[in-house]
């Protein structure tokens, strides 16, 4: 039984483009609403939720497709031992402002709705019955000492076996995403043909996350 | 296990400064709720429970320094400031941190200031919100900011009880605020959520939330040196997700049932031990039905349950933190308050809605809260009466 915590996959989206694990993906320069729809497309993805969704859950919930494709731990997981933990800079505000604006004229159920950063958990929570712990903070900057911290805690004391966590902001056209999947023991198995490093060889630690977070992959 | 002790607390909302102000209040029956009119936050008039127009000079008064604060923050550090004077933690202790509950923050700002406005973007940052108010206080670590819908309160008191059980921290203080401004009151309208009287949680005839402003302050700590008896303990607490819908709760209760019963597992403490539970009792049609499903589906249906939600409104970022410290209030009296505005049972399970002010010894409690997004949180707190 191996009692450390470890990254299984990760997953970051921003402006330099969609990595996987330490691979680059796609390459991006377009701005974040072509992105968001080429990569959704690009991925072969069939769910019309995403087309209602704002540009934070569309973010959020883009990257947890990206990083939860072919992982072999979680269906091995009940719903309730699936965690997410997600933090970013600016809460929904991309969302809010564009939410009052519908108010000076017909207030928009649909647009409020996503007007607290915790409706992008709820999206991916859906879309794969992960029903486990719950949380989003607010931080100045991506803060992968806190999530060590906290995400480690839940692992380490049994609340969750596995935990979606990490960073997803947008405000206009400035965006990043970068998850984790975290899990107690290594859980994962390499992908066929994949160069990767084996999936569950990296530490769930904060040099790790910060480096990932940073470079979009760590390096070999 | 660090056993996590309740230092100290208070509630400011438009029913007074001190958590024994409200509970006063409370034990009369005064509901916080009134009659709107007020063009600048609503088109039609409304059911809330607002702060009234002294409040800015009252702030202004109780807090000397807090000039350079927004309104939200001061409301914060008001309650801060009265709950470290009831307790001898020190915020400049490496030891302490801060921890802010809120879902909007400064977003009011957004109404009144010009879009242009360069300070803005840092103004209505939920995290340099947290900063200035640390600052206020000399808090030497950084505050930590949780904003998760209507469980944020609740989920604050989890995250101090973790972050004091990981060893990194002995004491939290944490706070919570939301204010209703046209932002918030106009979002619930739009959905048709808002009740046109006052709310009235579990009954038949429910139409629908109050909204309301308050702050309110728990601290948390690892020890219990010098606290006076009885000694009030966070036992346990979860978070989970319907996987549902991001606008409406389950169809079922069974993920909320689910939380419960981890947490009276986790706590070793059973169904039958627990002595009330304050509800989250929205009064919304589906949320209390949710609720009373989840209760019956954990077995509790002869536990007394009460919404504090017809004397305050639902105080979103507040409503976990409000609620908890007036279950602590009423463990330490034994008295379960009223559920305001109930009158006829209005949920399709057979839970026992506590209508009256009903005195009882209170040892195991339950608080409960959900959101949008699909989230629950449940939060046990227990009384040790023993004395040492």
């Amino acid at each position: 039984m191996n009692d450390l915590n470890y990254i299984i996959s990760s997953c970051t989206i921003g402006h330099t483009g969609v990595f996987k694990d330490e691979t680059c993906l796609f390459a991006q320069t377009d701005g974040l609403g072509e992105h968001l729809l080429s990569l959704y497309r690009s991925l072969g993805l069939d769910y019309p939720r995403f087309y209602k969704m704002d540009q934070l859950s569309k973010l959020g919930w883009l990257a947890s497709e990206v990083l939860l494709k072919d992982n072999a731990i979680l269906p091995t997981m009940q719903p309730e031992e699936i965690g997410i933990v997600l933090t970013n800079a600016n809460s929904s505000l991309d969302t809010d402002i564009k939410y009052l604006d519908t108010v000076a004229d017909i207030a928009s159920p649909a647009v409020f709705v996503y007007t607290l950063p915790n409706i992008m958990i709820g999206e991916i929570s859906i879309r794969n019955k992960f029903k486990g712990e719950n949380a989003f903070f607010i931080f100045d900057r991506f803060d992968a000492d806190f999530l060590e911290l906290y995400v480690g805690q839940l692992l380490d004391t049994g609340v969750v076996k596995a935990c979606i966590c990490g960073w997803v902001d947008v405000l206009a056209d400035d965006y990043k995403a970068c998850l984790f999947l975290a899990a107690r023991g290594k859980g994962g198995v390499p992908s066929p043909g994949s160069d990767s490093p084996e999936p569950g060889s990296i530490l769930f630690s904060k040099e790790n996350m910060d480096k990932i977070f940073r470079e979009g992959g760590i390096e070999q | 296990m660090t056993d996590v002790f309740v230092v100290s607390d208070n509630i400011l909302s438009p029913l007074g400064w001190t958590t024994d102000e409200n509970f006063t209040r409370l034990k009369d029956s005064v509901s916080g709720i009134h009659w709107h009119d007020d063009a600048a936050i609503s088109p039609v008039p409304f059911y809330a429970a607002l702060f009234n127009a002294a409040l800015d000079r009252e702030l202004a008064a109780r807090l000397p320094g807090g000039g350079e604060l927004t309104k939200f923050e001061q409301l914060l550090a008001a309650s801060i400031q009265q709950a470290l004077a009831d307790c001898t933690i020190d915020p400049a202790d490496r030891e302490t941190i801060l921890i802010i509950s809120s879902t909007k923050g400064n977003i009011p700002l957004l109404e009144t200031n010009a879009p242009g406005d360069p300070e803005l973007k840092d103004r209505i940052s939920l995290f340099g919100s947290a900063q200035r108010v640390a600052d206020h206080f000399h808090f030497a670590n950084r505050p930590l900011v949780v904003s998760n819908a209507c469980i944020s309160g609740s989920l604050g008191i989890i995250t101090g009880m973790r972050l004091i059980r990981s060893g990194r921290y002995k004491h939290a203080v944490i706070a919570g605020a939301d204010l209703i401004s046209k932002f918030v009151l106009s979002g619930f309208q739009s959905f048709q959520a808002v009740s046109p009287e006052p709310c009235r949680p579990f009954d038949q005839d429910r139409t629908g939330i109050s909204l309301g402003e308050a702050a309110a302050t728990m601290v948390l700590s690892g020890e219990s040196k010098g606290l006076p008896h009885p000694l009030i303990k966070v036992m346990d607490g979860l978070t989970g997700n319907d996987a549902n819908h991001i606008s409406g709760p389950s169809r079922t209760g069974s993920e909320l049932s689910h939380i419960i019963q981890r947490v009276l597992q986790n706590a070793s403490v059973s169904t039958s031990e627990i002595d009330f539970i304050s509800a989250h009792g929205t009064a919304t049609l589906y949320n209390d039905e949710m609720e009373a499903k989840a209760i019956d589906l954990a077995g509790m249906n002869d536990v007394p349950v009460n919404s504090l939600k017809g004397y305050y409104g639902h105080t979103l970022g507040a409503a976990g933190l409000v609620e908890s410290i007036i279950t602590i209030a009423s463990m330490k009296e034994n008295i379960v308050l009223p559920t305001l505005g109930f009158r006829e049972h209005g949920v399709t399970k057979p839970i026992h809605v506590n209508g009256s002010l009903l005195r009882k010894d209170l040892r195991y409690c339950l608080k409960t809260a959900s959101g949008f997004g699909g989230c629950n949180a449940a939060v046990l707190f227990s009384k040790n009466t023993e004395r040492p």
